[in-house]
């Protein structure tokens, strides 16, 4: 038997203008479970998509179980023992476990010519595998019906009837609760034992410290190094997953903090898989940074502050005065504007022109008699930002699909300085924007905090997050767990609040 | 080498008009009557209610919508406004205790009712996140039912003269109906143009998500927009009805499709956020000419109808083309 059970030696990768892979290691033992630990956008995915051929890696090789391989594509790998549960599972809801399961491969019985698909076989091997991950379910319900742990167990237990001797689980727990998880632990266990082994990507350093034997980190795209889990303490993992210099030049901060603008206490999500009781406040003329690894809830957080999504509990006061936010449109009549993560899906107004995706939000202060539009002023709106973004555009009448991407999220902040609202969230105001509109846009926001609003920014990019907030807030596993200022605010020690459960 | 591909690009995106127009051409040289004044104004009387119509529809359209409801309502408002405007002494009266009414307050009844069936629509789309074509398809069987119950099923005719006069007339050779359509076209072209209402629909239909999330009121425009459409329709029924005097429960049927066909022709996008009251205009015209034409080439009905259908789908094909070219 080969030492370790899947080897990769070498691995690079570039995309057009960026390094995503450069000469990445990663050795994993028989029947263990080796964590991959990295930031946000350290390459975890992209090497795990190397590993399964969606990606053509530039350089290095893979060795399974002494062989050295080629593979193509997920099915090959499949074919050499390796699977993938994936964070965001992709199975048939409405069809039965068995027969997802058996997807793209049902087992067939002859009537003469005629072939058509053996429940019965499959059923009965469906139990079997079932049975193998402890889940004593009827092959013929609907997958639907489960939980995603539940599922989850299924995704396991069709990679192990495909005879997959490696698996890997990225980010698995991000939506399960404290027990799922142990089940899911329980069943890792189980296999490990017989031999298979497993990668585990997570955020969670609890998580990783109980069901990891080795672990191996990355940063920025290069391999920092793997250890036994016994070799490392969680400071050592921390430090060494951030461990760069701030090299990033940001516009002074020179914007003064003044009194609270708003409160939120207790924001606790409808889904018991979302954040939980959150509280922070805000200051005028204050940019309040939101640290945290993808998957704290941080969005989904400050979506529920702006109204796209619902609370079960948890009470927001704005200057003092307690409201009541039920959807965006009550958020902006309070003075509260967002800028969200998804520019395409939830900002831009693609097949629309500048002019409308500027004033859209504002259209109230242009009314004429209640009714008509002055259009001239609208115009005037338009060309005033415009200028004082310098949004790069031939003319106001430009879709805004045609823009580049900084120049279309200069013009969606554009949409909320028309408006004009007191506090501003920004989600990853930068990102897929090239540095020098980000610098553009982090002086847009100092000059917003001057003026006395409050600004809220997501971000999951480290130097951005020190570097243009005046406080920042971290969150784990969705609850905030930090609160850091002046000199505590470290790539550290963000990181070790970021890591905590 | 770019410019040799946009004119290819052009032509094909165009490429219904165009068909139509080399069509509307020959039949003009071979068939002079086509090109006569007096068929001319007939188109011209034709397509009037069916770009109100089409105005309704267009709304739908933009916001990711539709409305299969139209052609019911047209024929149940074209019933309703009979029945109303029937003389005192018309043979077979269906109300005939009904009082006699303004006839410009039998125009409004029946807006009133379409668009109560306009406001349900707008709930079901806009509330109960039916598909518009599921809801809409519902209502269209709704209404005809109603249309139904009303008539009886029995044809209405013996109109007052002052529903013909209004419908039928015209001033200085110009028909009436030739500007009532005038004064809708204008009215919408300005609520799309001029108004938050309007913008806030293109904004729907551009992304719904992002307009909601920049404080867009989805439910309340969809509603408003399906509200204006049912109006719409109503107005087209009462037109209908009084143009050809006489009125039954099939007025109207398949009206929609047309409107919905007319609407992609002159570049009302599918896929929504995209149209103009011009282009409405233009597609209706385009479909007029169409029947017009075959009608004066002496081709059967039956084959009028398929030659109807093909220019529906290639329509729409060519409208998603263009907007899958430009992803």
């Amino acid at each position: 038997m080969a030492e370790y059970r899947l080897e990769m030696h070498g691995i690079s990768k570039s995309f057009p203008g960026v390094k995503a892979l450069d000469n990445v290691n990663l050795s994993v033992r028989p029947g263990t479970v080796h964590a991959l630990m990295g930031e946000n956008g350290a390459g975890k995915s992209t090497l795990m998509k190397c590993l399964f051929g969606i990606y053509k890696m530039d350089e290095g090789e893979v060795l399974v179980d002494g062989q050295k391989m080629n593979i193509s594509n997920p099915d090959e790998a499949l074919h050499h023992g390796l699977a993938m549960v994936h964070q965001e599972l992709q199975p048939v809801p409405d069809r039965t476990i068995a027969e997802n399961m058996y997807l793209g491969r049902y087992p067939l019985k002859s009537y003469g010519p005629l072939k058509v698909i053996d429940h019965k076989t499959m059923n009965e091997e469906t139990v079997k595998w079932l049975e193998n991950v402890k889940m004593p379910f009827d092959p013929k319900r609907k997958l639907g019906e489960l939980s995603i742990s539940q599922m989850q167990s299924v995704e396991i237990a069709k990679a192990v009837s495909q005879d997959a001797r490696l698996i890997i689980l990225d980010e698995p727990t991000s939506s399960l609760t404290e027990n799922e998880v142990e089940a899911l632990f329980s069943i890792v266990r189980d296999l490990k034992s017989r031999g298979v082994s497993f990668v585990y990507i997570s955020h969670k350093m609890a998580e990783i410290r109980q069901i990891a034997d080795d672990i191996t980190i990355m940063r920025d795209g290069t391999y920092v190094g793997s250890w036994n889990m016994n070799d490392i303490s969680d400071n050592e993992i921390v430090k060494q997953m951030v461990g760069r210099e701030l090299t990033n030049v940001y516009p002074p901060l020179d914007n003064e903090p003044g009194e609270i603008l708003m409160e939120v206490k207790g924001y606790t999500s409808i889904s018991d898989r979302s954040f939980q009781d959150c509280s922070f406040k805000l200051r005028r003329g204050e940019i309040l940074g939101f640290g945290g690894l993808v998957g704290a809830q941080r969005t989904e957080l400050m979506e529920a502050v702006f109204g796209i999504r619902h609370i079960k509990s948890g009470e927001i006061f704005l200057n003092g005065k307690q409201i009541s936010i039920k959807c965006p449109h009550d958020a902006i009549k309070n003075g509260i504007g967002m800028i969200t993560e998804d520019r395409r899906g939830t900002g831009i107004l693609g097949c629309l022109s500048i002019a409308d995706n500027v004033s859209i939000a504002s259209l109230d202060n242009y009314l004429e008699a209640g009714v008509k539009l002055n259009t001239k002023k609208i115009e005037e709106l338009v060309q005033d930002n415009v200028g004082k973004l310098s949004i790069k555009t031939p003319s106001s009448k430009e879709l805004i699909r045609n823009l580049s991407g900084g120049n279309q999220q200069k013009v969606i902040i554009s949409r909320w300085l028309a408006n004009n609202p007191d506090v501003l969230i920004m989600d990853e105001p930068t990102r897929g924007i090239d540095v020098g509109a980000k610098y553009e846009i982090y002086q847009i926001m100092i000059e917003l905090a001057k003026q006395g609003k409050g600004i809220i920014m997501i971000s999951s990019e480290m130097p951005e997050l020190l570097g243009v907030s005046n406080r920042i807030m971290v969150m784990c596993n969705k609850r905030i767990t930090g609160e850091l200022s002046g000199e505590e605010a470290t790539q550290e020690n963000v990181m070790k609040y970021a890591t905590q459960f | 080498m770019s410019k040799k591909i946009n004119i290819k690009d052009t032509l094909i995106n165009n490429g219904i008009v165009l068909l139509l127009a080399v069509l509307v051409v020959y039949v003009s040289i071979n068939v002079p009557a086509f090109r006569s004044f007096a068929n001319l104004k007939n188109l011209a009387i034709n397509a009037a209610p069916r770009v109100i119509v089409a105005l309704g529809v267009s709304g739908c359209l933009i916001t990711k919508g539709t409305d299969l409801s139209a052609g019911r309502m047209v024929g149940l408002a074209g019933c309703l406004a009979g029945i109303m405007l029937q003389k005192p002494d018309a043979p077979g009266k269906i109300w005939p205790n009904f009082p006699q009414l303004n006839v410009f307050l039998v125009l409004l009844i029946c807006m009133a009712v379409c668009s109560v069936f306009g406001l349900i629509n707008g709930i079901v789309v806009a509330y109960l996140n039916v598909p518009a074509f599921i809801g809409t398809l519902g209502m269209q069987m709704i209404v005809y039912g109603i249309a139904l119950v009303v008539t009886n099923a029995v044809p209405i005719g013996g109109y007052r003269a002052d529903f013909t006069t209004v419908t039928q007339g015209n001033v200085a050779g110009i028909p009436f109906l030739f500007i009532y359509l005038v004064i809708a076209a204008a009215i919408i072209w300005f609520v799309y143009n001029y108004t938050r209402h309007g913008k806030y629909m293109y904004a729907i239909g551009g992304n719904e998500s992002a307009a909601e999330v920049s404080g867009v009121n989805v439910k309340k425009t969809k509603i408003i927009i399906y509200v204006t459409a049912a109006c719409l329709y109503a107005i087209a029924g009462f037109l209908f009805s009084g143009k050809s005097g006489g009125a039954s429960v099939n007025l109207g049927m398949s009206y929609e499709l047309e409107a919905i066909a007319a609407c992609t022709i002159g570049g009302v996008s599918v896929n929504g956020g995209i149209g103009r009251v011009s282009g409405v205009i233009i597609g209706v015209a385009v479909f007029e000419l169409l029947k017009s034409s075959l009608q004066f080439l002496g081709v059967n009905t039956n084959y009028q109808f398929i030659a109807q259908g093909i220019v529906i789908v290639v329509a729409i094909a060519l409208d998603i083309r263009k907007y899958i070219a430009k992803k």
